[in-house]
């Protein structure tokens, strides 16, 4: 498009930044975003090589040890930053290799769909080296032939950057056949999608790569063991593969070390938050950091509003309240208060938002998200929507919230095919054990029953 | 909803010729997988690219390209939201209506965009000028309230913002 300078299309258009400046930025405490500049503008190869960029995989190709990359991940405990929070190390571990084995595929999941999720978008946009350096270290453990990033269509600026950036990486020797005098091969396309919530998980985003829907697969096989065209394949989000980098050039006990004490967790996380804050925005933090440092660094809630509940890491994640705050935004913490980390990018919902209403949000977009392959999943969530629907405007039956509560459970974990119903049953379950009151408000008729006989 | 002379065209007619060039590009991306069926969304978005939507020709003409049957084209076509079987408009606005959005004002932009273009979601003004589409969170939410016209993304955006933002896209 053609914008004419001082147009309103140039005033309000998006861009992604971090909130932090460089002068906080230290590449021994900051490891995902430390390179960024303050004037958000691209960190192409050459900068990139300045700032140490590709040392870790000089270093890797040296020694040519997939099984000391996958140890060092390992133990550094990389939990994977889509949001499930299993270890980058262990699925490494678990890729199968061998002799009469083909070389698989390395894909980066870079469909950031999740409702509240941010953060991907930025380290593509500003880093593209970063994510590709992850990559190569990723094919070398597992002994992959070819990387894929999967990335969202709608991220057309992300696309652009990683096109060139890796064009550069090729010329530059980094990519391609015989990377650097090594003898190891390996090369990288970006993939863009078409849109769909559900390409993010990770079997359904393979077929989606196949040229399929993108409907879930079984579980086994894993792709470690079957992916790809039937080859072993690793499914990784783009900021567990920025983190690789890190840990291969400093080690497992660094990565340790740059997480608080609260924590079980090592390494830093690209934490975020929106909603009515006053200043929404993503920082890089120590793992375990609290989101009562995250509400203050974002200048509080909007207006002086009050807090009423929170997503910590995005729309499949479950309510937590105020007092929740204190707490060390890590995977095991906040598993144990029944929600996930998530993506760790908190929303934060003001006291005069009806729950209702935001429910009715959340699982009208998971009705339409769901790929319709299982029942529980295709009927229930528009069920629960319709049911969601008729309390917001206060239409509501006796028995509504029973029936949404059975709903709940009938989506729950190993119940559906794939994450995805979970996904929509965790925020909608932990509304209704913490908000019921609102949703009785809803209910102003007695169910009509069916006359017998 | 405003027909184009070209769309007009498409729909009325038998055959659909895959232009060489898009032909061309479609082999390329062939070549970047293991099984040709993968560039079928890539192909879809080819096609889209130049007629703005896929026409049914353009089913069959990519599943002869891929060597895979119309029924899985279409079945591809039909699953991806990007992916338009019917006519829209010059421009295609995306609406963003997750979370962060909803929380944020998203009520108030979708009903001045209502107001403005006079078309809800799924239609397109009778200028052909914009379809509206509501669309999964689009990774902007420290810009909440967001949407996305063509390739460009915008937010904040508050209704103010509408009258001037819109002059941008004839």
């Amino acid at each position: 498009m053609s914008v004419s300078i001082g147009s309103q299309g140039d005033s309000v258009r998006y861009r992604s930044r971090l909130q932090q400046p460089e002068t906080e930025r230290h590449p021994d405490t900051h490891p995902l975003t430390w390179r960024l500049r303050d004037d958000g503008e691209v960190i192409w190869l050459e900068e990139y090589l300045r700032k140490d960029g590709y040392e870790s995989v000089r270093r890797a190709l040296a020694d040519r040890d997939p099984q000391a990359i996958i140890a060092t991940m390992k133990d550094a405990n990389v939990g994977g930053r889509g949001g499930g929070g299993f270890s980058a190390g262990l699925k490494w571990s678990l890729t199968l290799q061998g002799e009469d084995i083909p070389r698989g595929y390395l894909i980066c999941n870079a469909d950031e769909m999740e409702p509240g999720t941010f953060k991907d978008r930025l380290l593509m946009e500003q880093q593209p080296h970063l994510l590709i350096e992850g990559m190569i270290l990723g094919a070398l453990a597992n002994n992959s032939c070819f990387g894929y990033i999967f990335l969202r269509g709608e991220y057309v600026t992300a696309a652009r950057v990683l096109k060139r950036a890796i064009e550069e990486a090729r010329h530059a020797g980094w990519l391609g056949a015989d990377i650097n005098g090594s003898g190891f091969d390996f090369d990288i396309i970006v993939h863009t999608g078409a849109g769909r919530y559900i390409c993010g998980e990770e079997t359904a985003l393979i077929n989606s790569l196949e040229g399929k829907r993108a409907n879930p697969r079984t579980k086994p096989p894993f792709p470690g063991q079957s992916g790809a065209w039937g080859k072993p394949s690793v499914v990784n989000n783009v900021e567990t593969l920025c983190n690789a980098p890190g840990v291969i050039l400093n080690g497992a006990d660094w990565y340790q070390d740059l997480s608080g004490d609260s924590t079980d967790n090592g390494g830093t996380k690209l934490y975020g938050i929106s909603g009515p804050v006053e200043n929404p925005g993503l920082w890089e933090l120590p793992m375990g950091t609290t989101g009562a440092e995250i509400l203050d660094r974002a200048g509080g809630m909007r207006n002086g509003s009050e807090l009423k509940t929170w997503l910590p890491g995005g729309a499949s994640t479950g309510f937590l309240l105020p007092e929740h705050l204190d707490l060390p935004l890590d995977f095991n913490t906040v598993g144990k208060e029944g929600s996930r980390l998530g993506t760790g990018l908190m929303t934060m919902v003001p006291q005069e938002q009806s729950l209702v209403a935001l429910l009715r949000n959340l699982e009208e977009f998971f009705a339409r998200e769901s790929c319709g392959w299982c029942t529980p999943c295709r009927d229930g969530l528009p069920w629960a929507a319709k049911l969601l629907r008729a309390l917001e405007l206060g239409q509501g039956e006796t028995g509504d919230i029973e029936l949404l509560e059975k709903l709940a459970a009938d989506c729950g974990p190993t119940l559906t095919f794939c994450a995805h119903a979970p996904g929509a049953a965790m925020p909608l379950h932990t509304a209704l054990k913490h908000f019921r009151h609102e949703f009785e408000q809803g209910i102003s008729k007695p169910r009509i029953k069916a006359v017998e006989g | 909803m405003a027909d184009t002379p070209q769309t007009t065209e498409l729909i009325a007619s038998d055959s659909f010729e895959l232009d060489p060039a898009d032909e061309a590009e479609i082999l390329e991306e062939v070549a970047h997988y293991e099984r040709p069926q993968a560039a079928c969304i890539e192909a879809l978005k080819i096609v889209q690219r130049r007629h703005g939507w896929v026409p049914d020709g353009a089913i069959d003409a990519i599943a002869r390209v891929l060597g895979i049957g119309p029924g899985e084209v279409e079945g591809v076509a039909t699953f991806y939201s990007l992916i338009f079987r019917q006519p829209v408009g010059r421009h295609v606005l995306l609406v963003c209506d997750s979370s962060a959005c909803f929380l944020t004002g998203f009520d108030e932009l979708k009903r001045a965009l209502v107001n403005q273009l006079g078309i809800d979601y799924g239609q397109t003004t009778d200028d052909g000028r914009f379809t509206l589409l509501p669309v999964c969170c689009l990774g902007a939410c420290d810009g909440a309230p967001a949407l996305m016209i063509d390739e460009d993304t915008y937010g904040p955006v508050s209704p103010d913002d509408l009258p001037g933002l819109l002059e941008d896209y004839p």
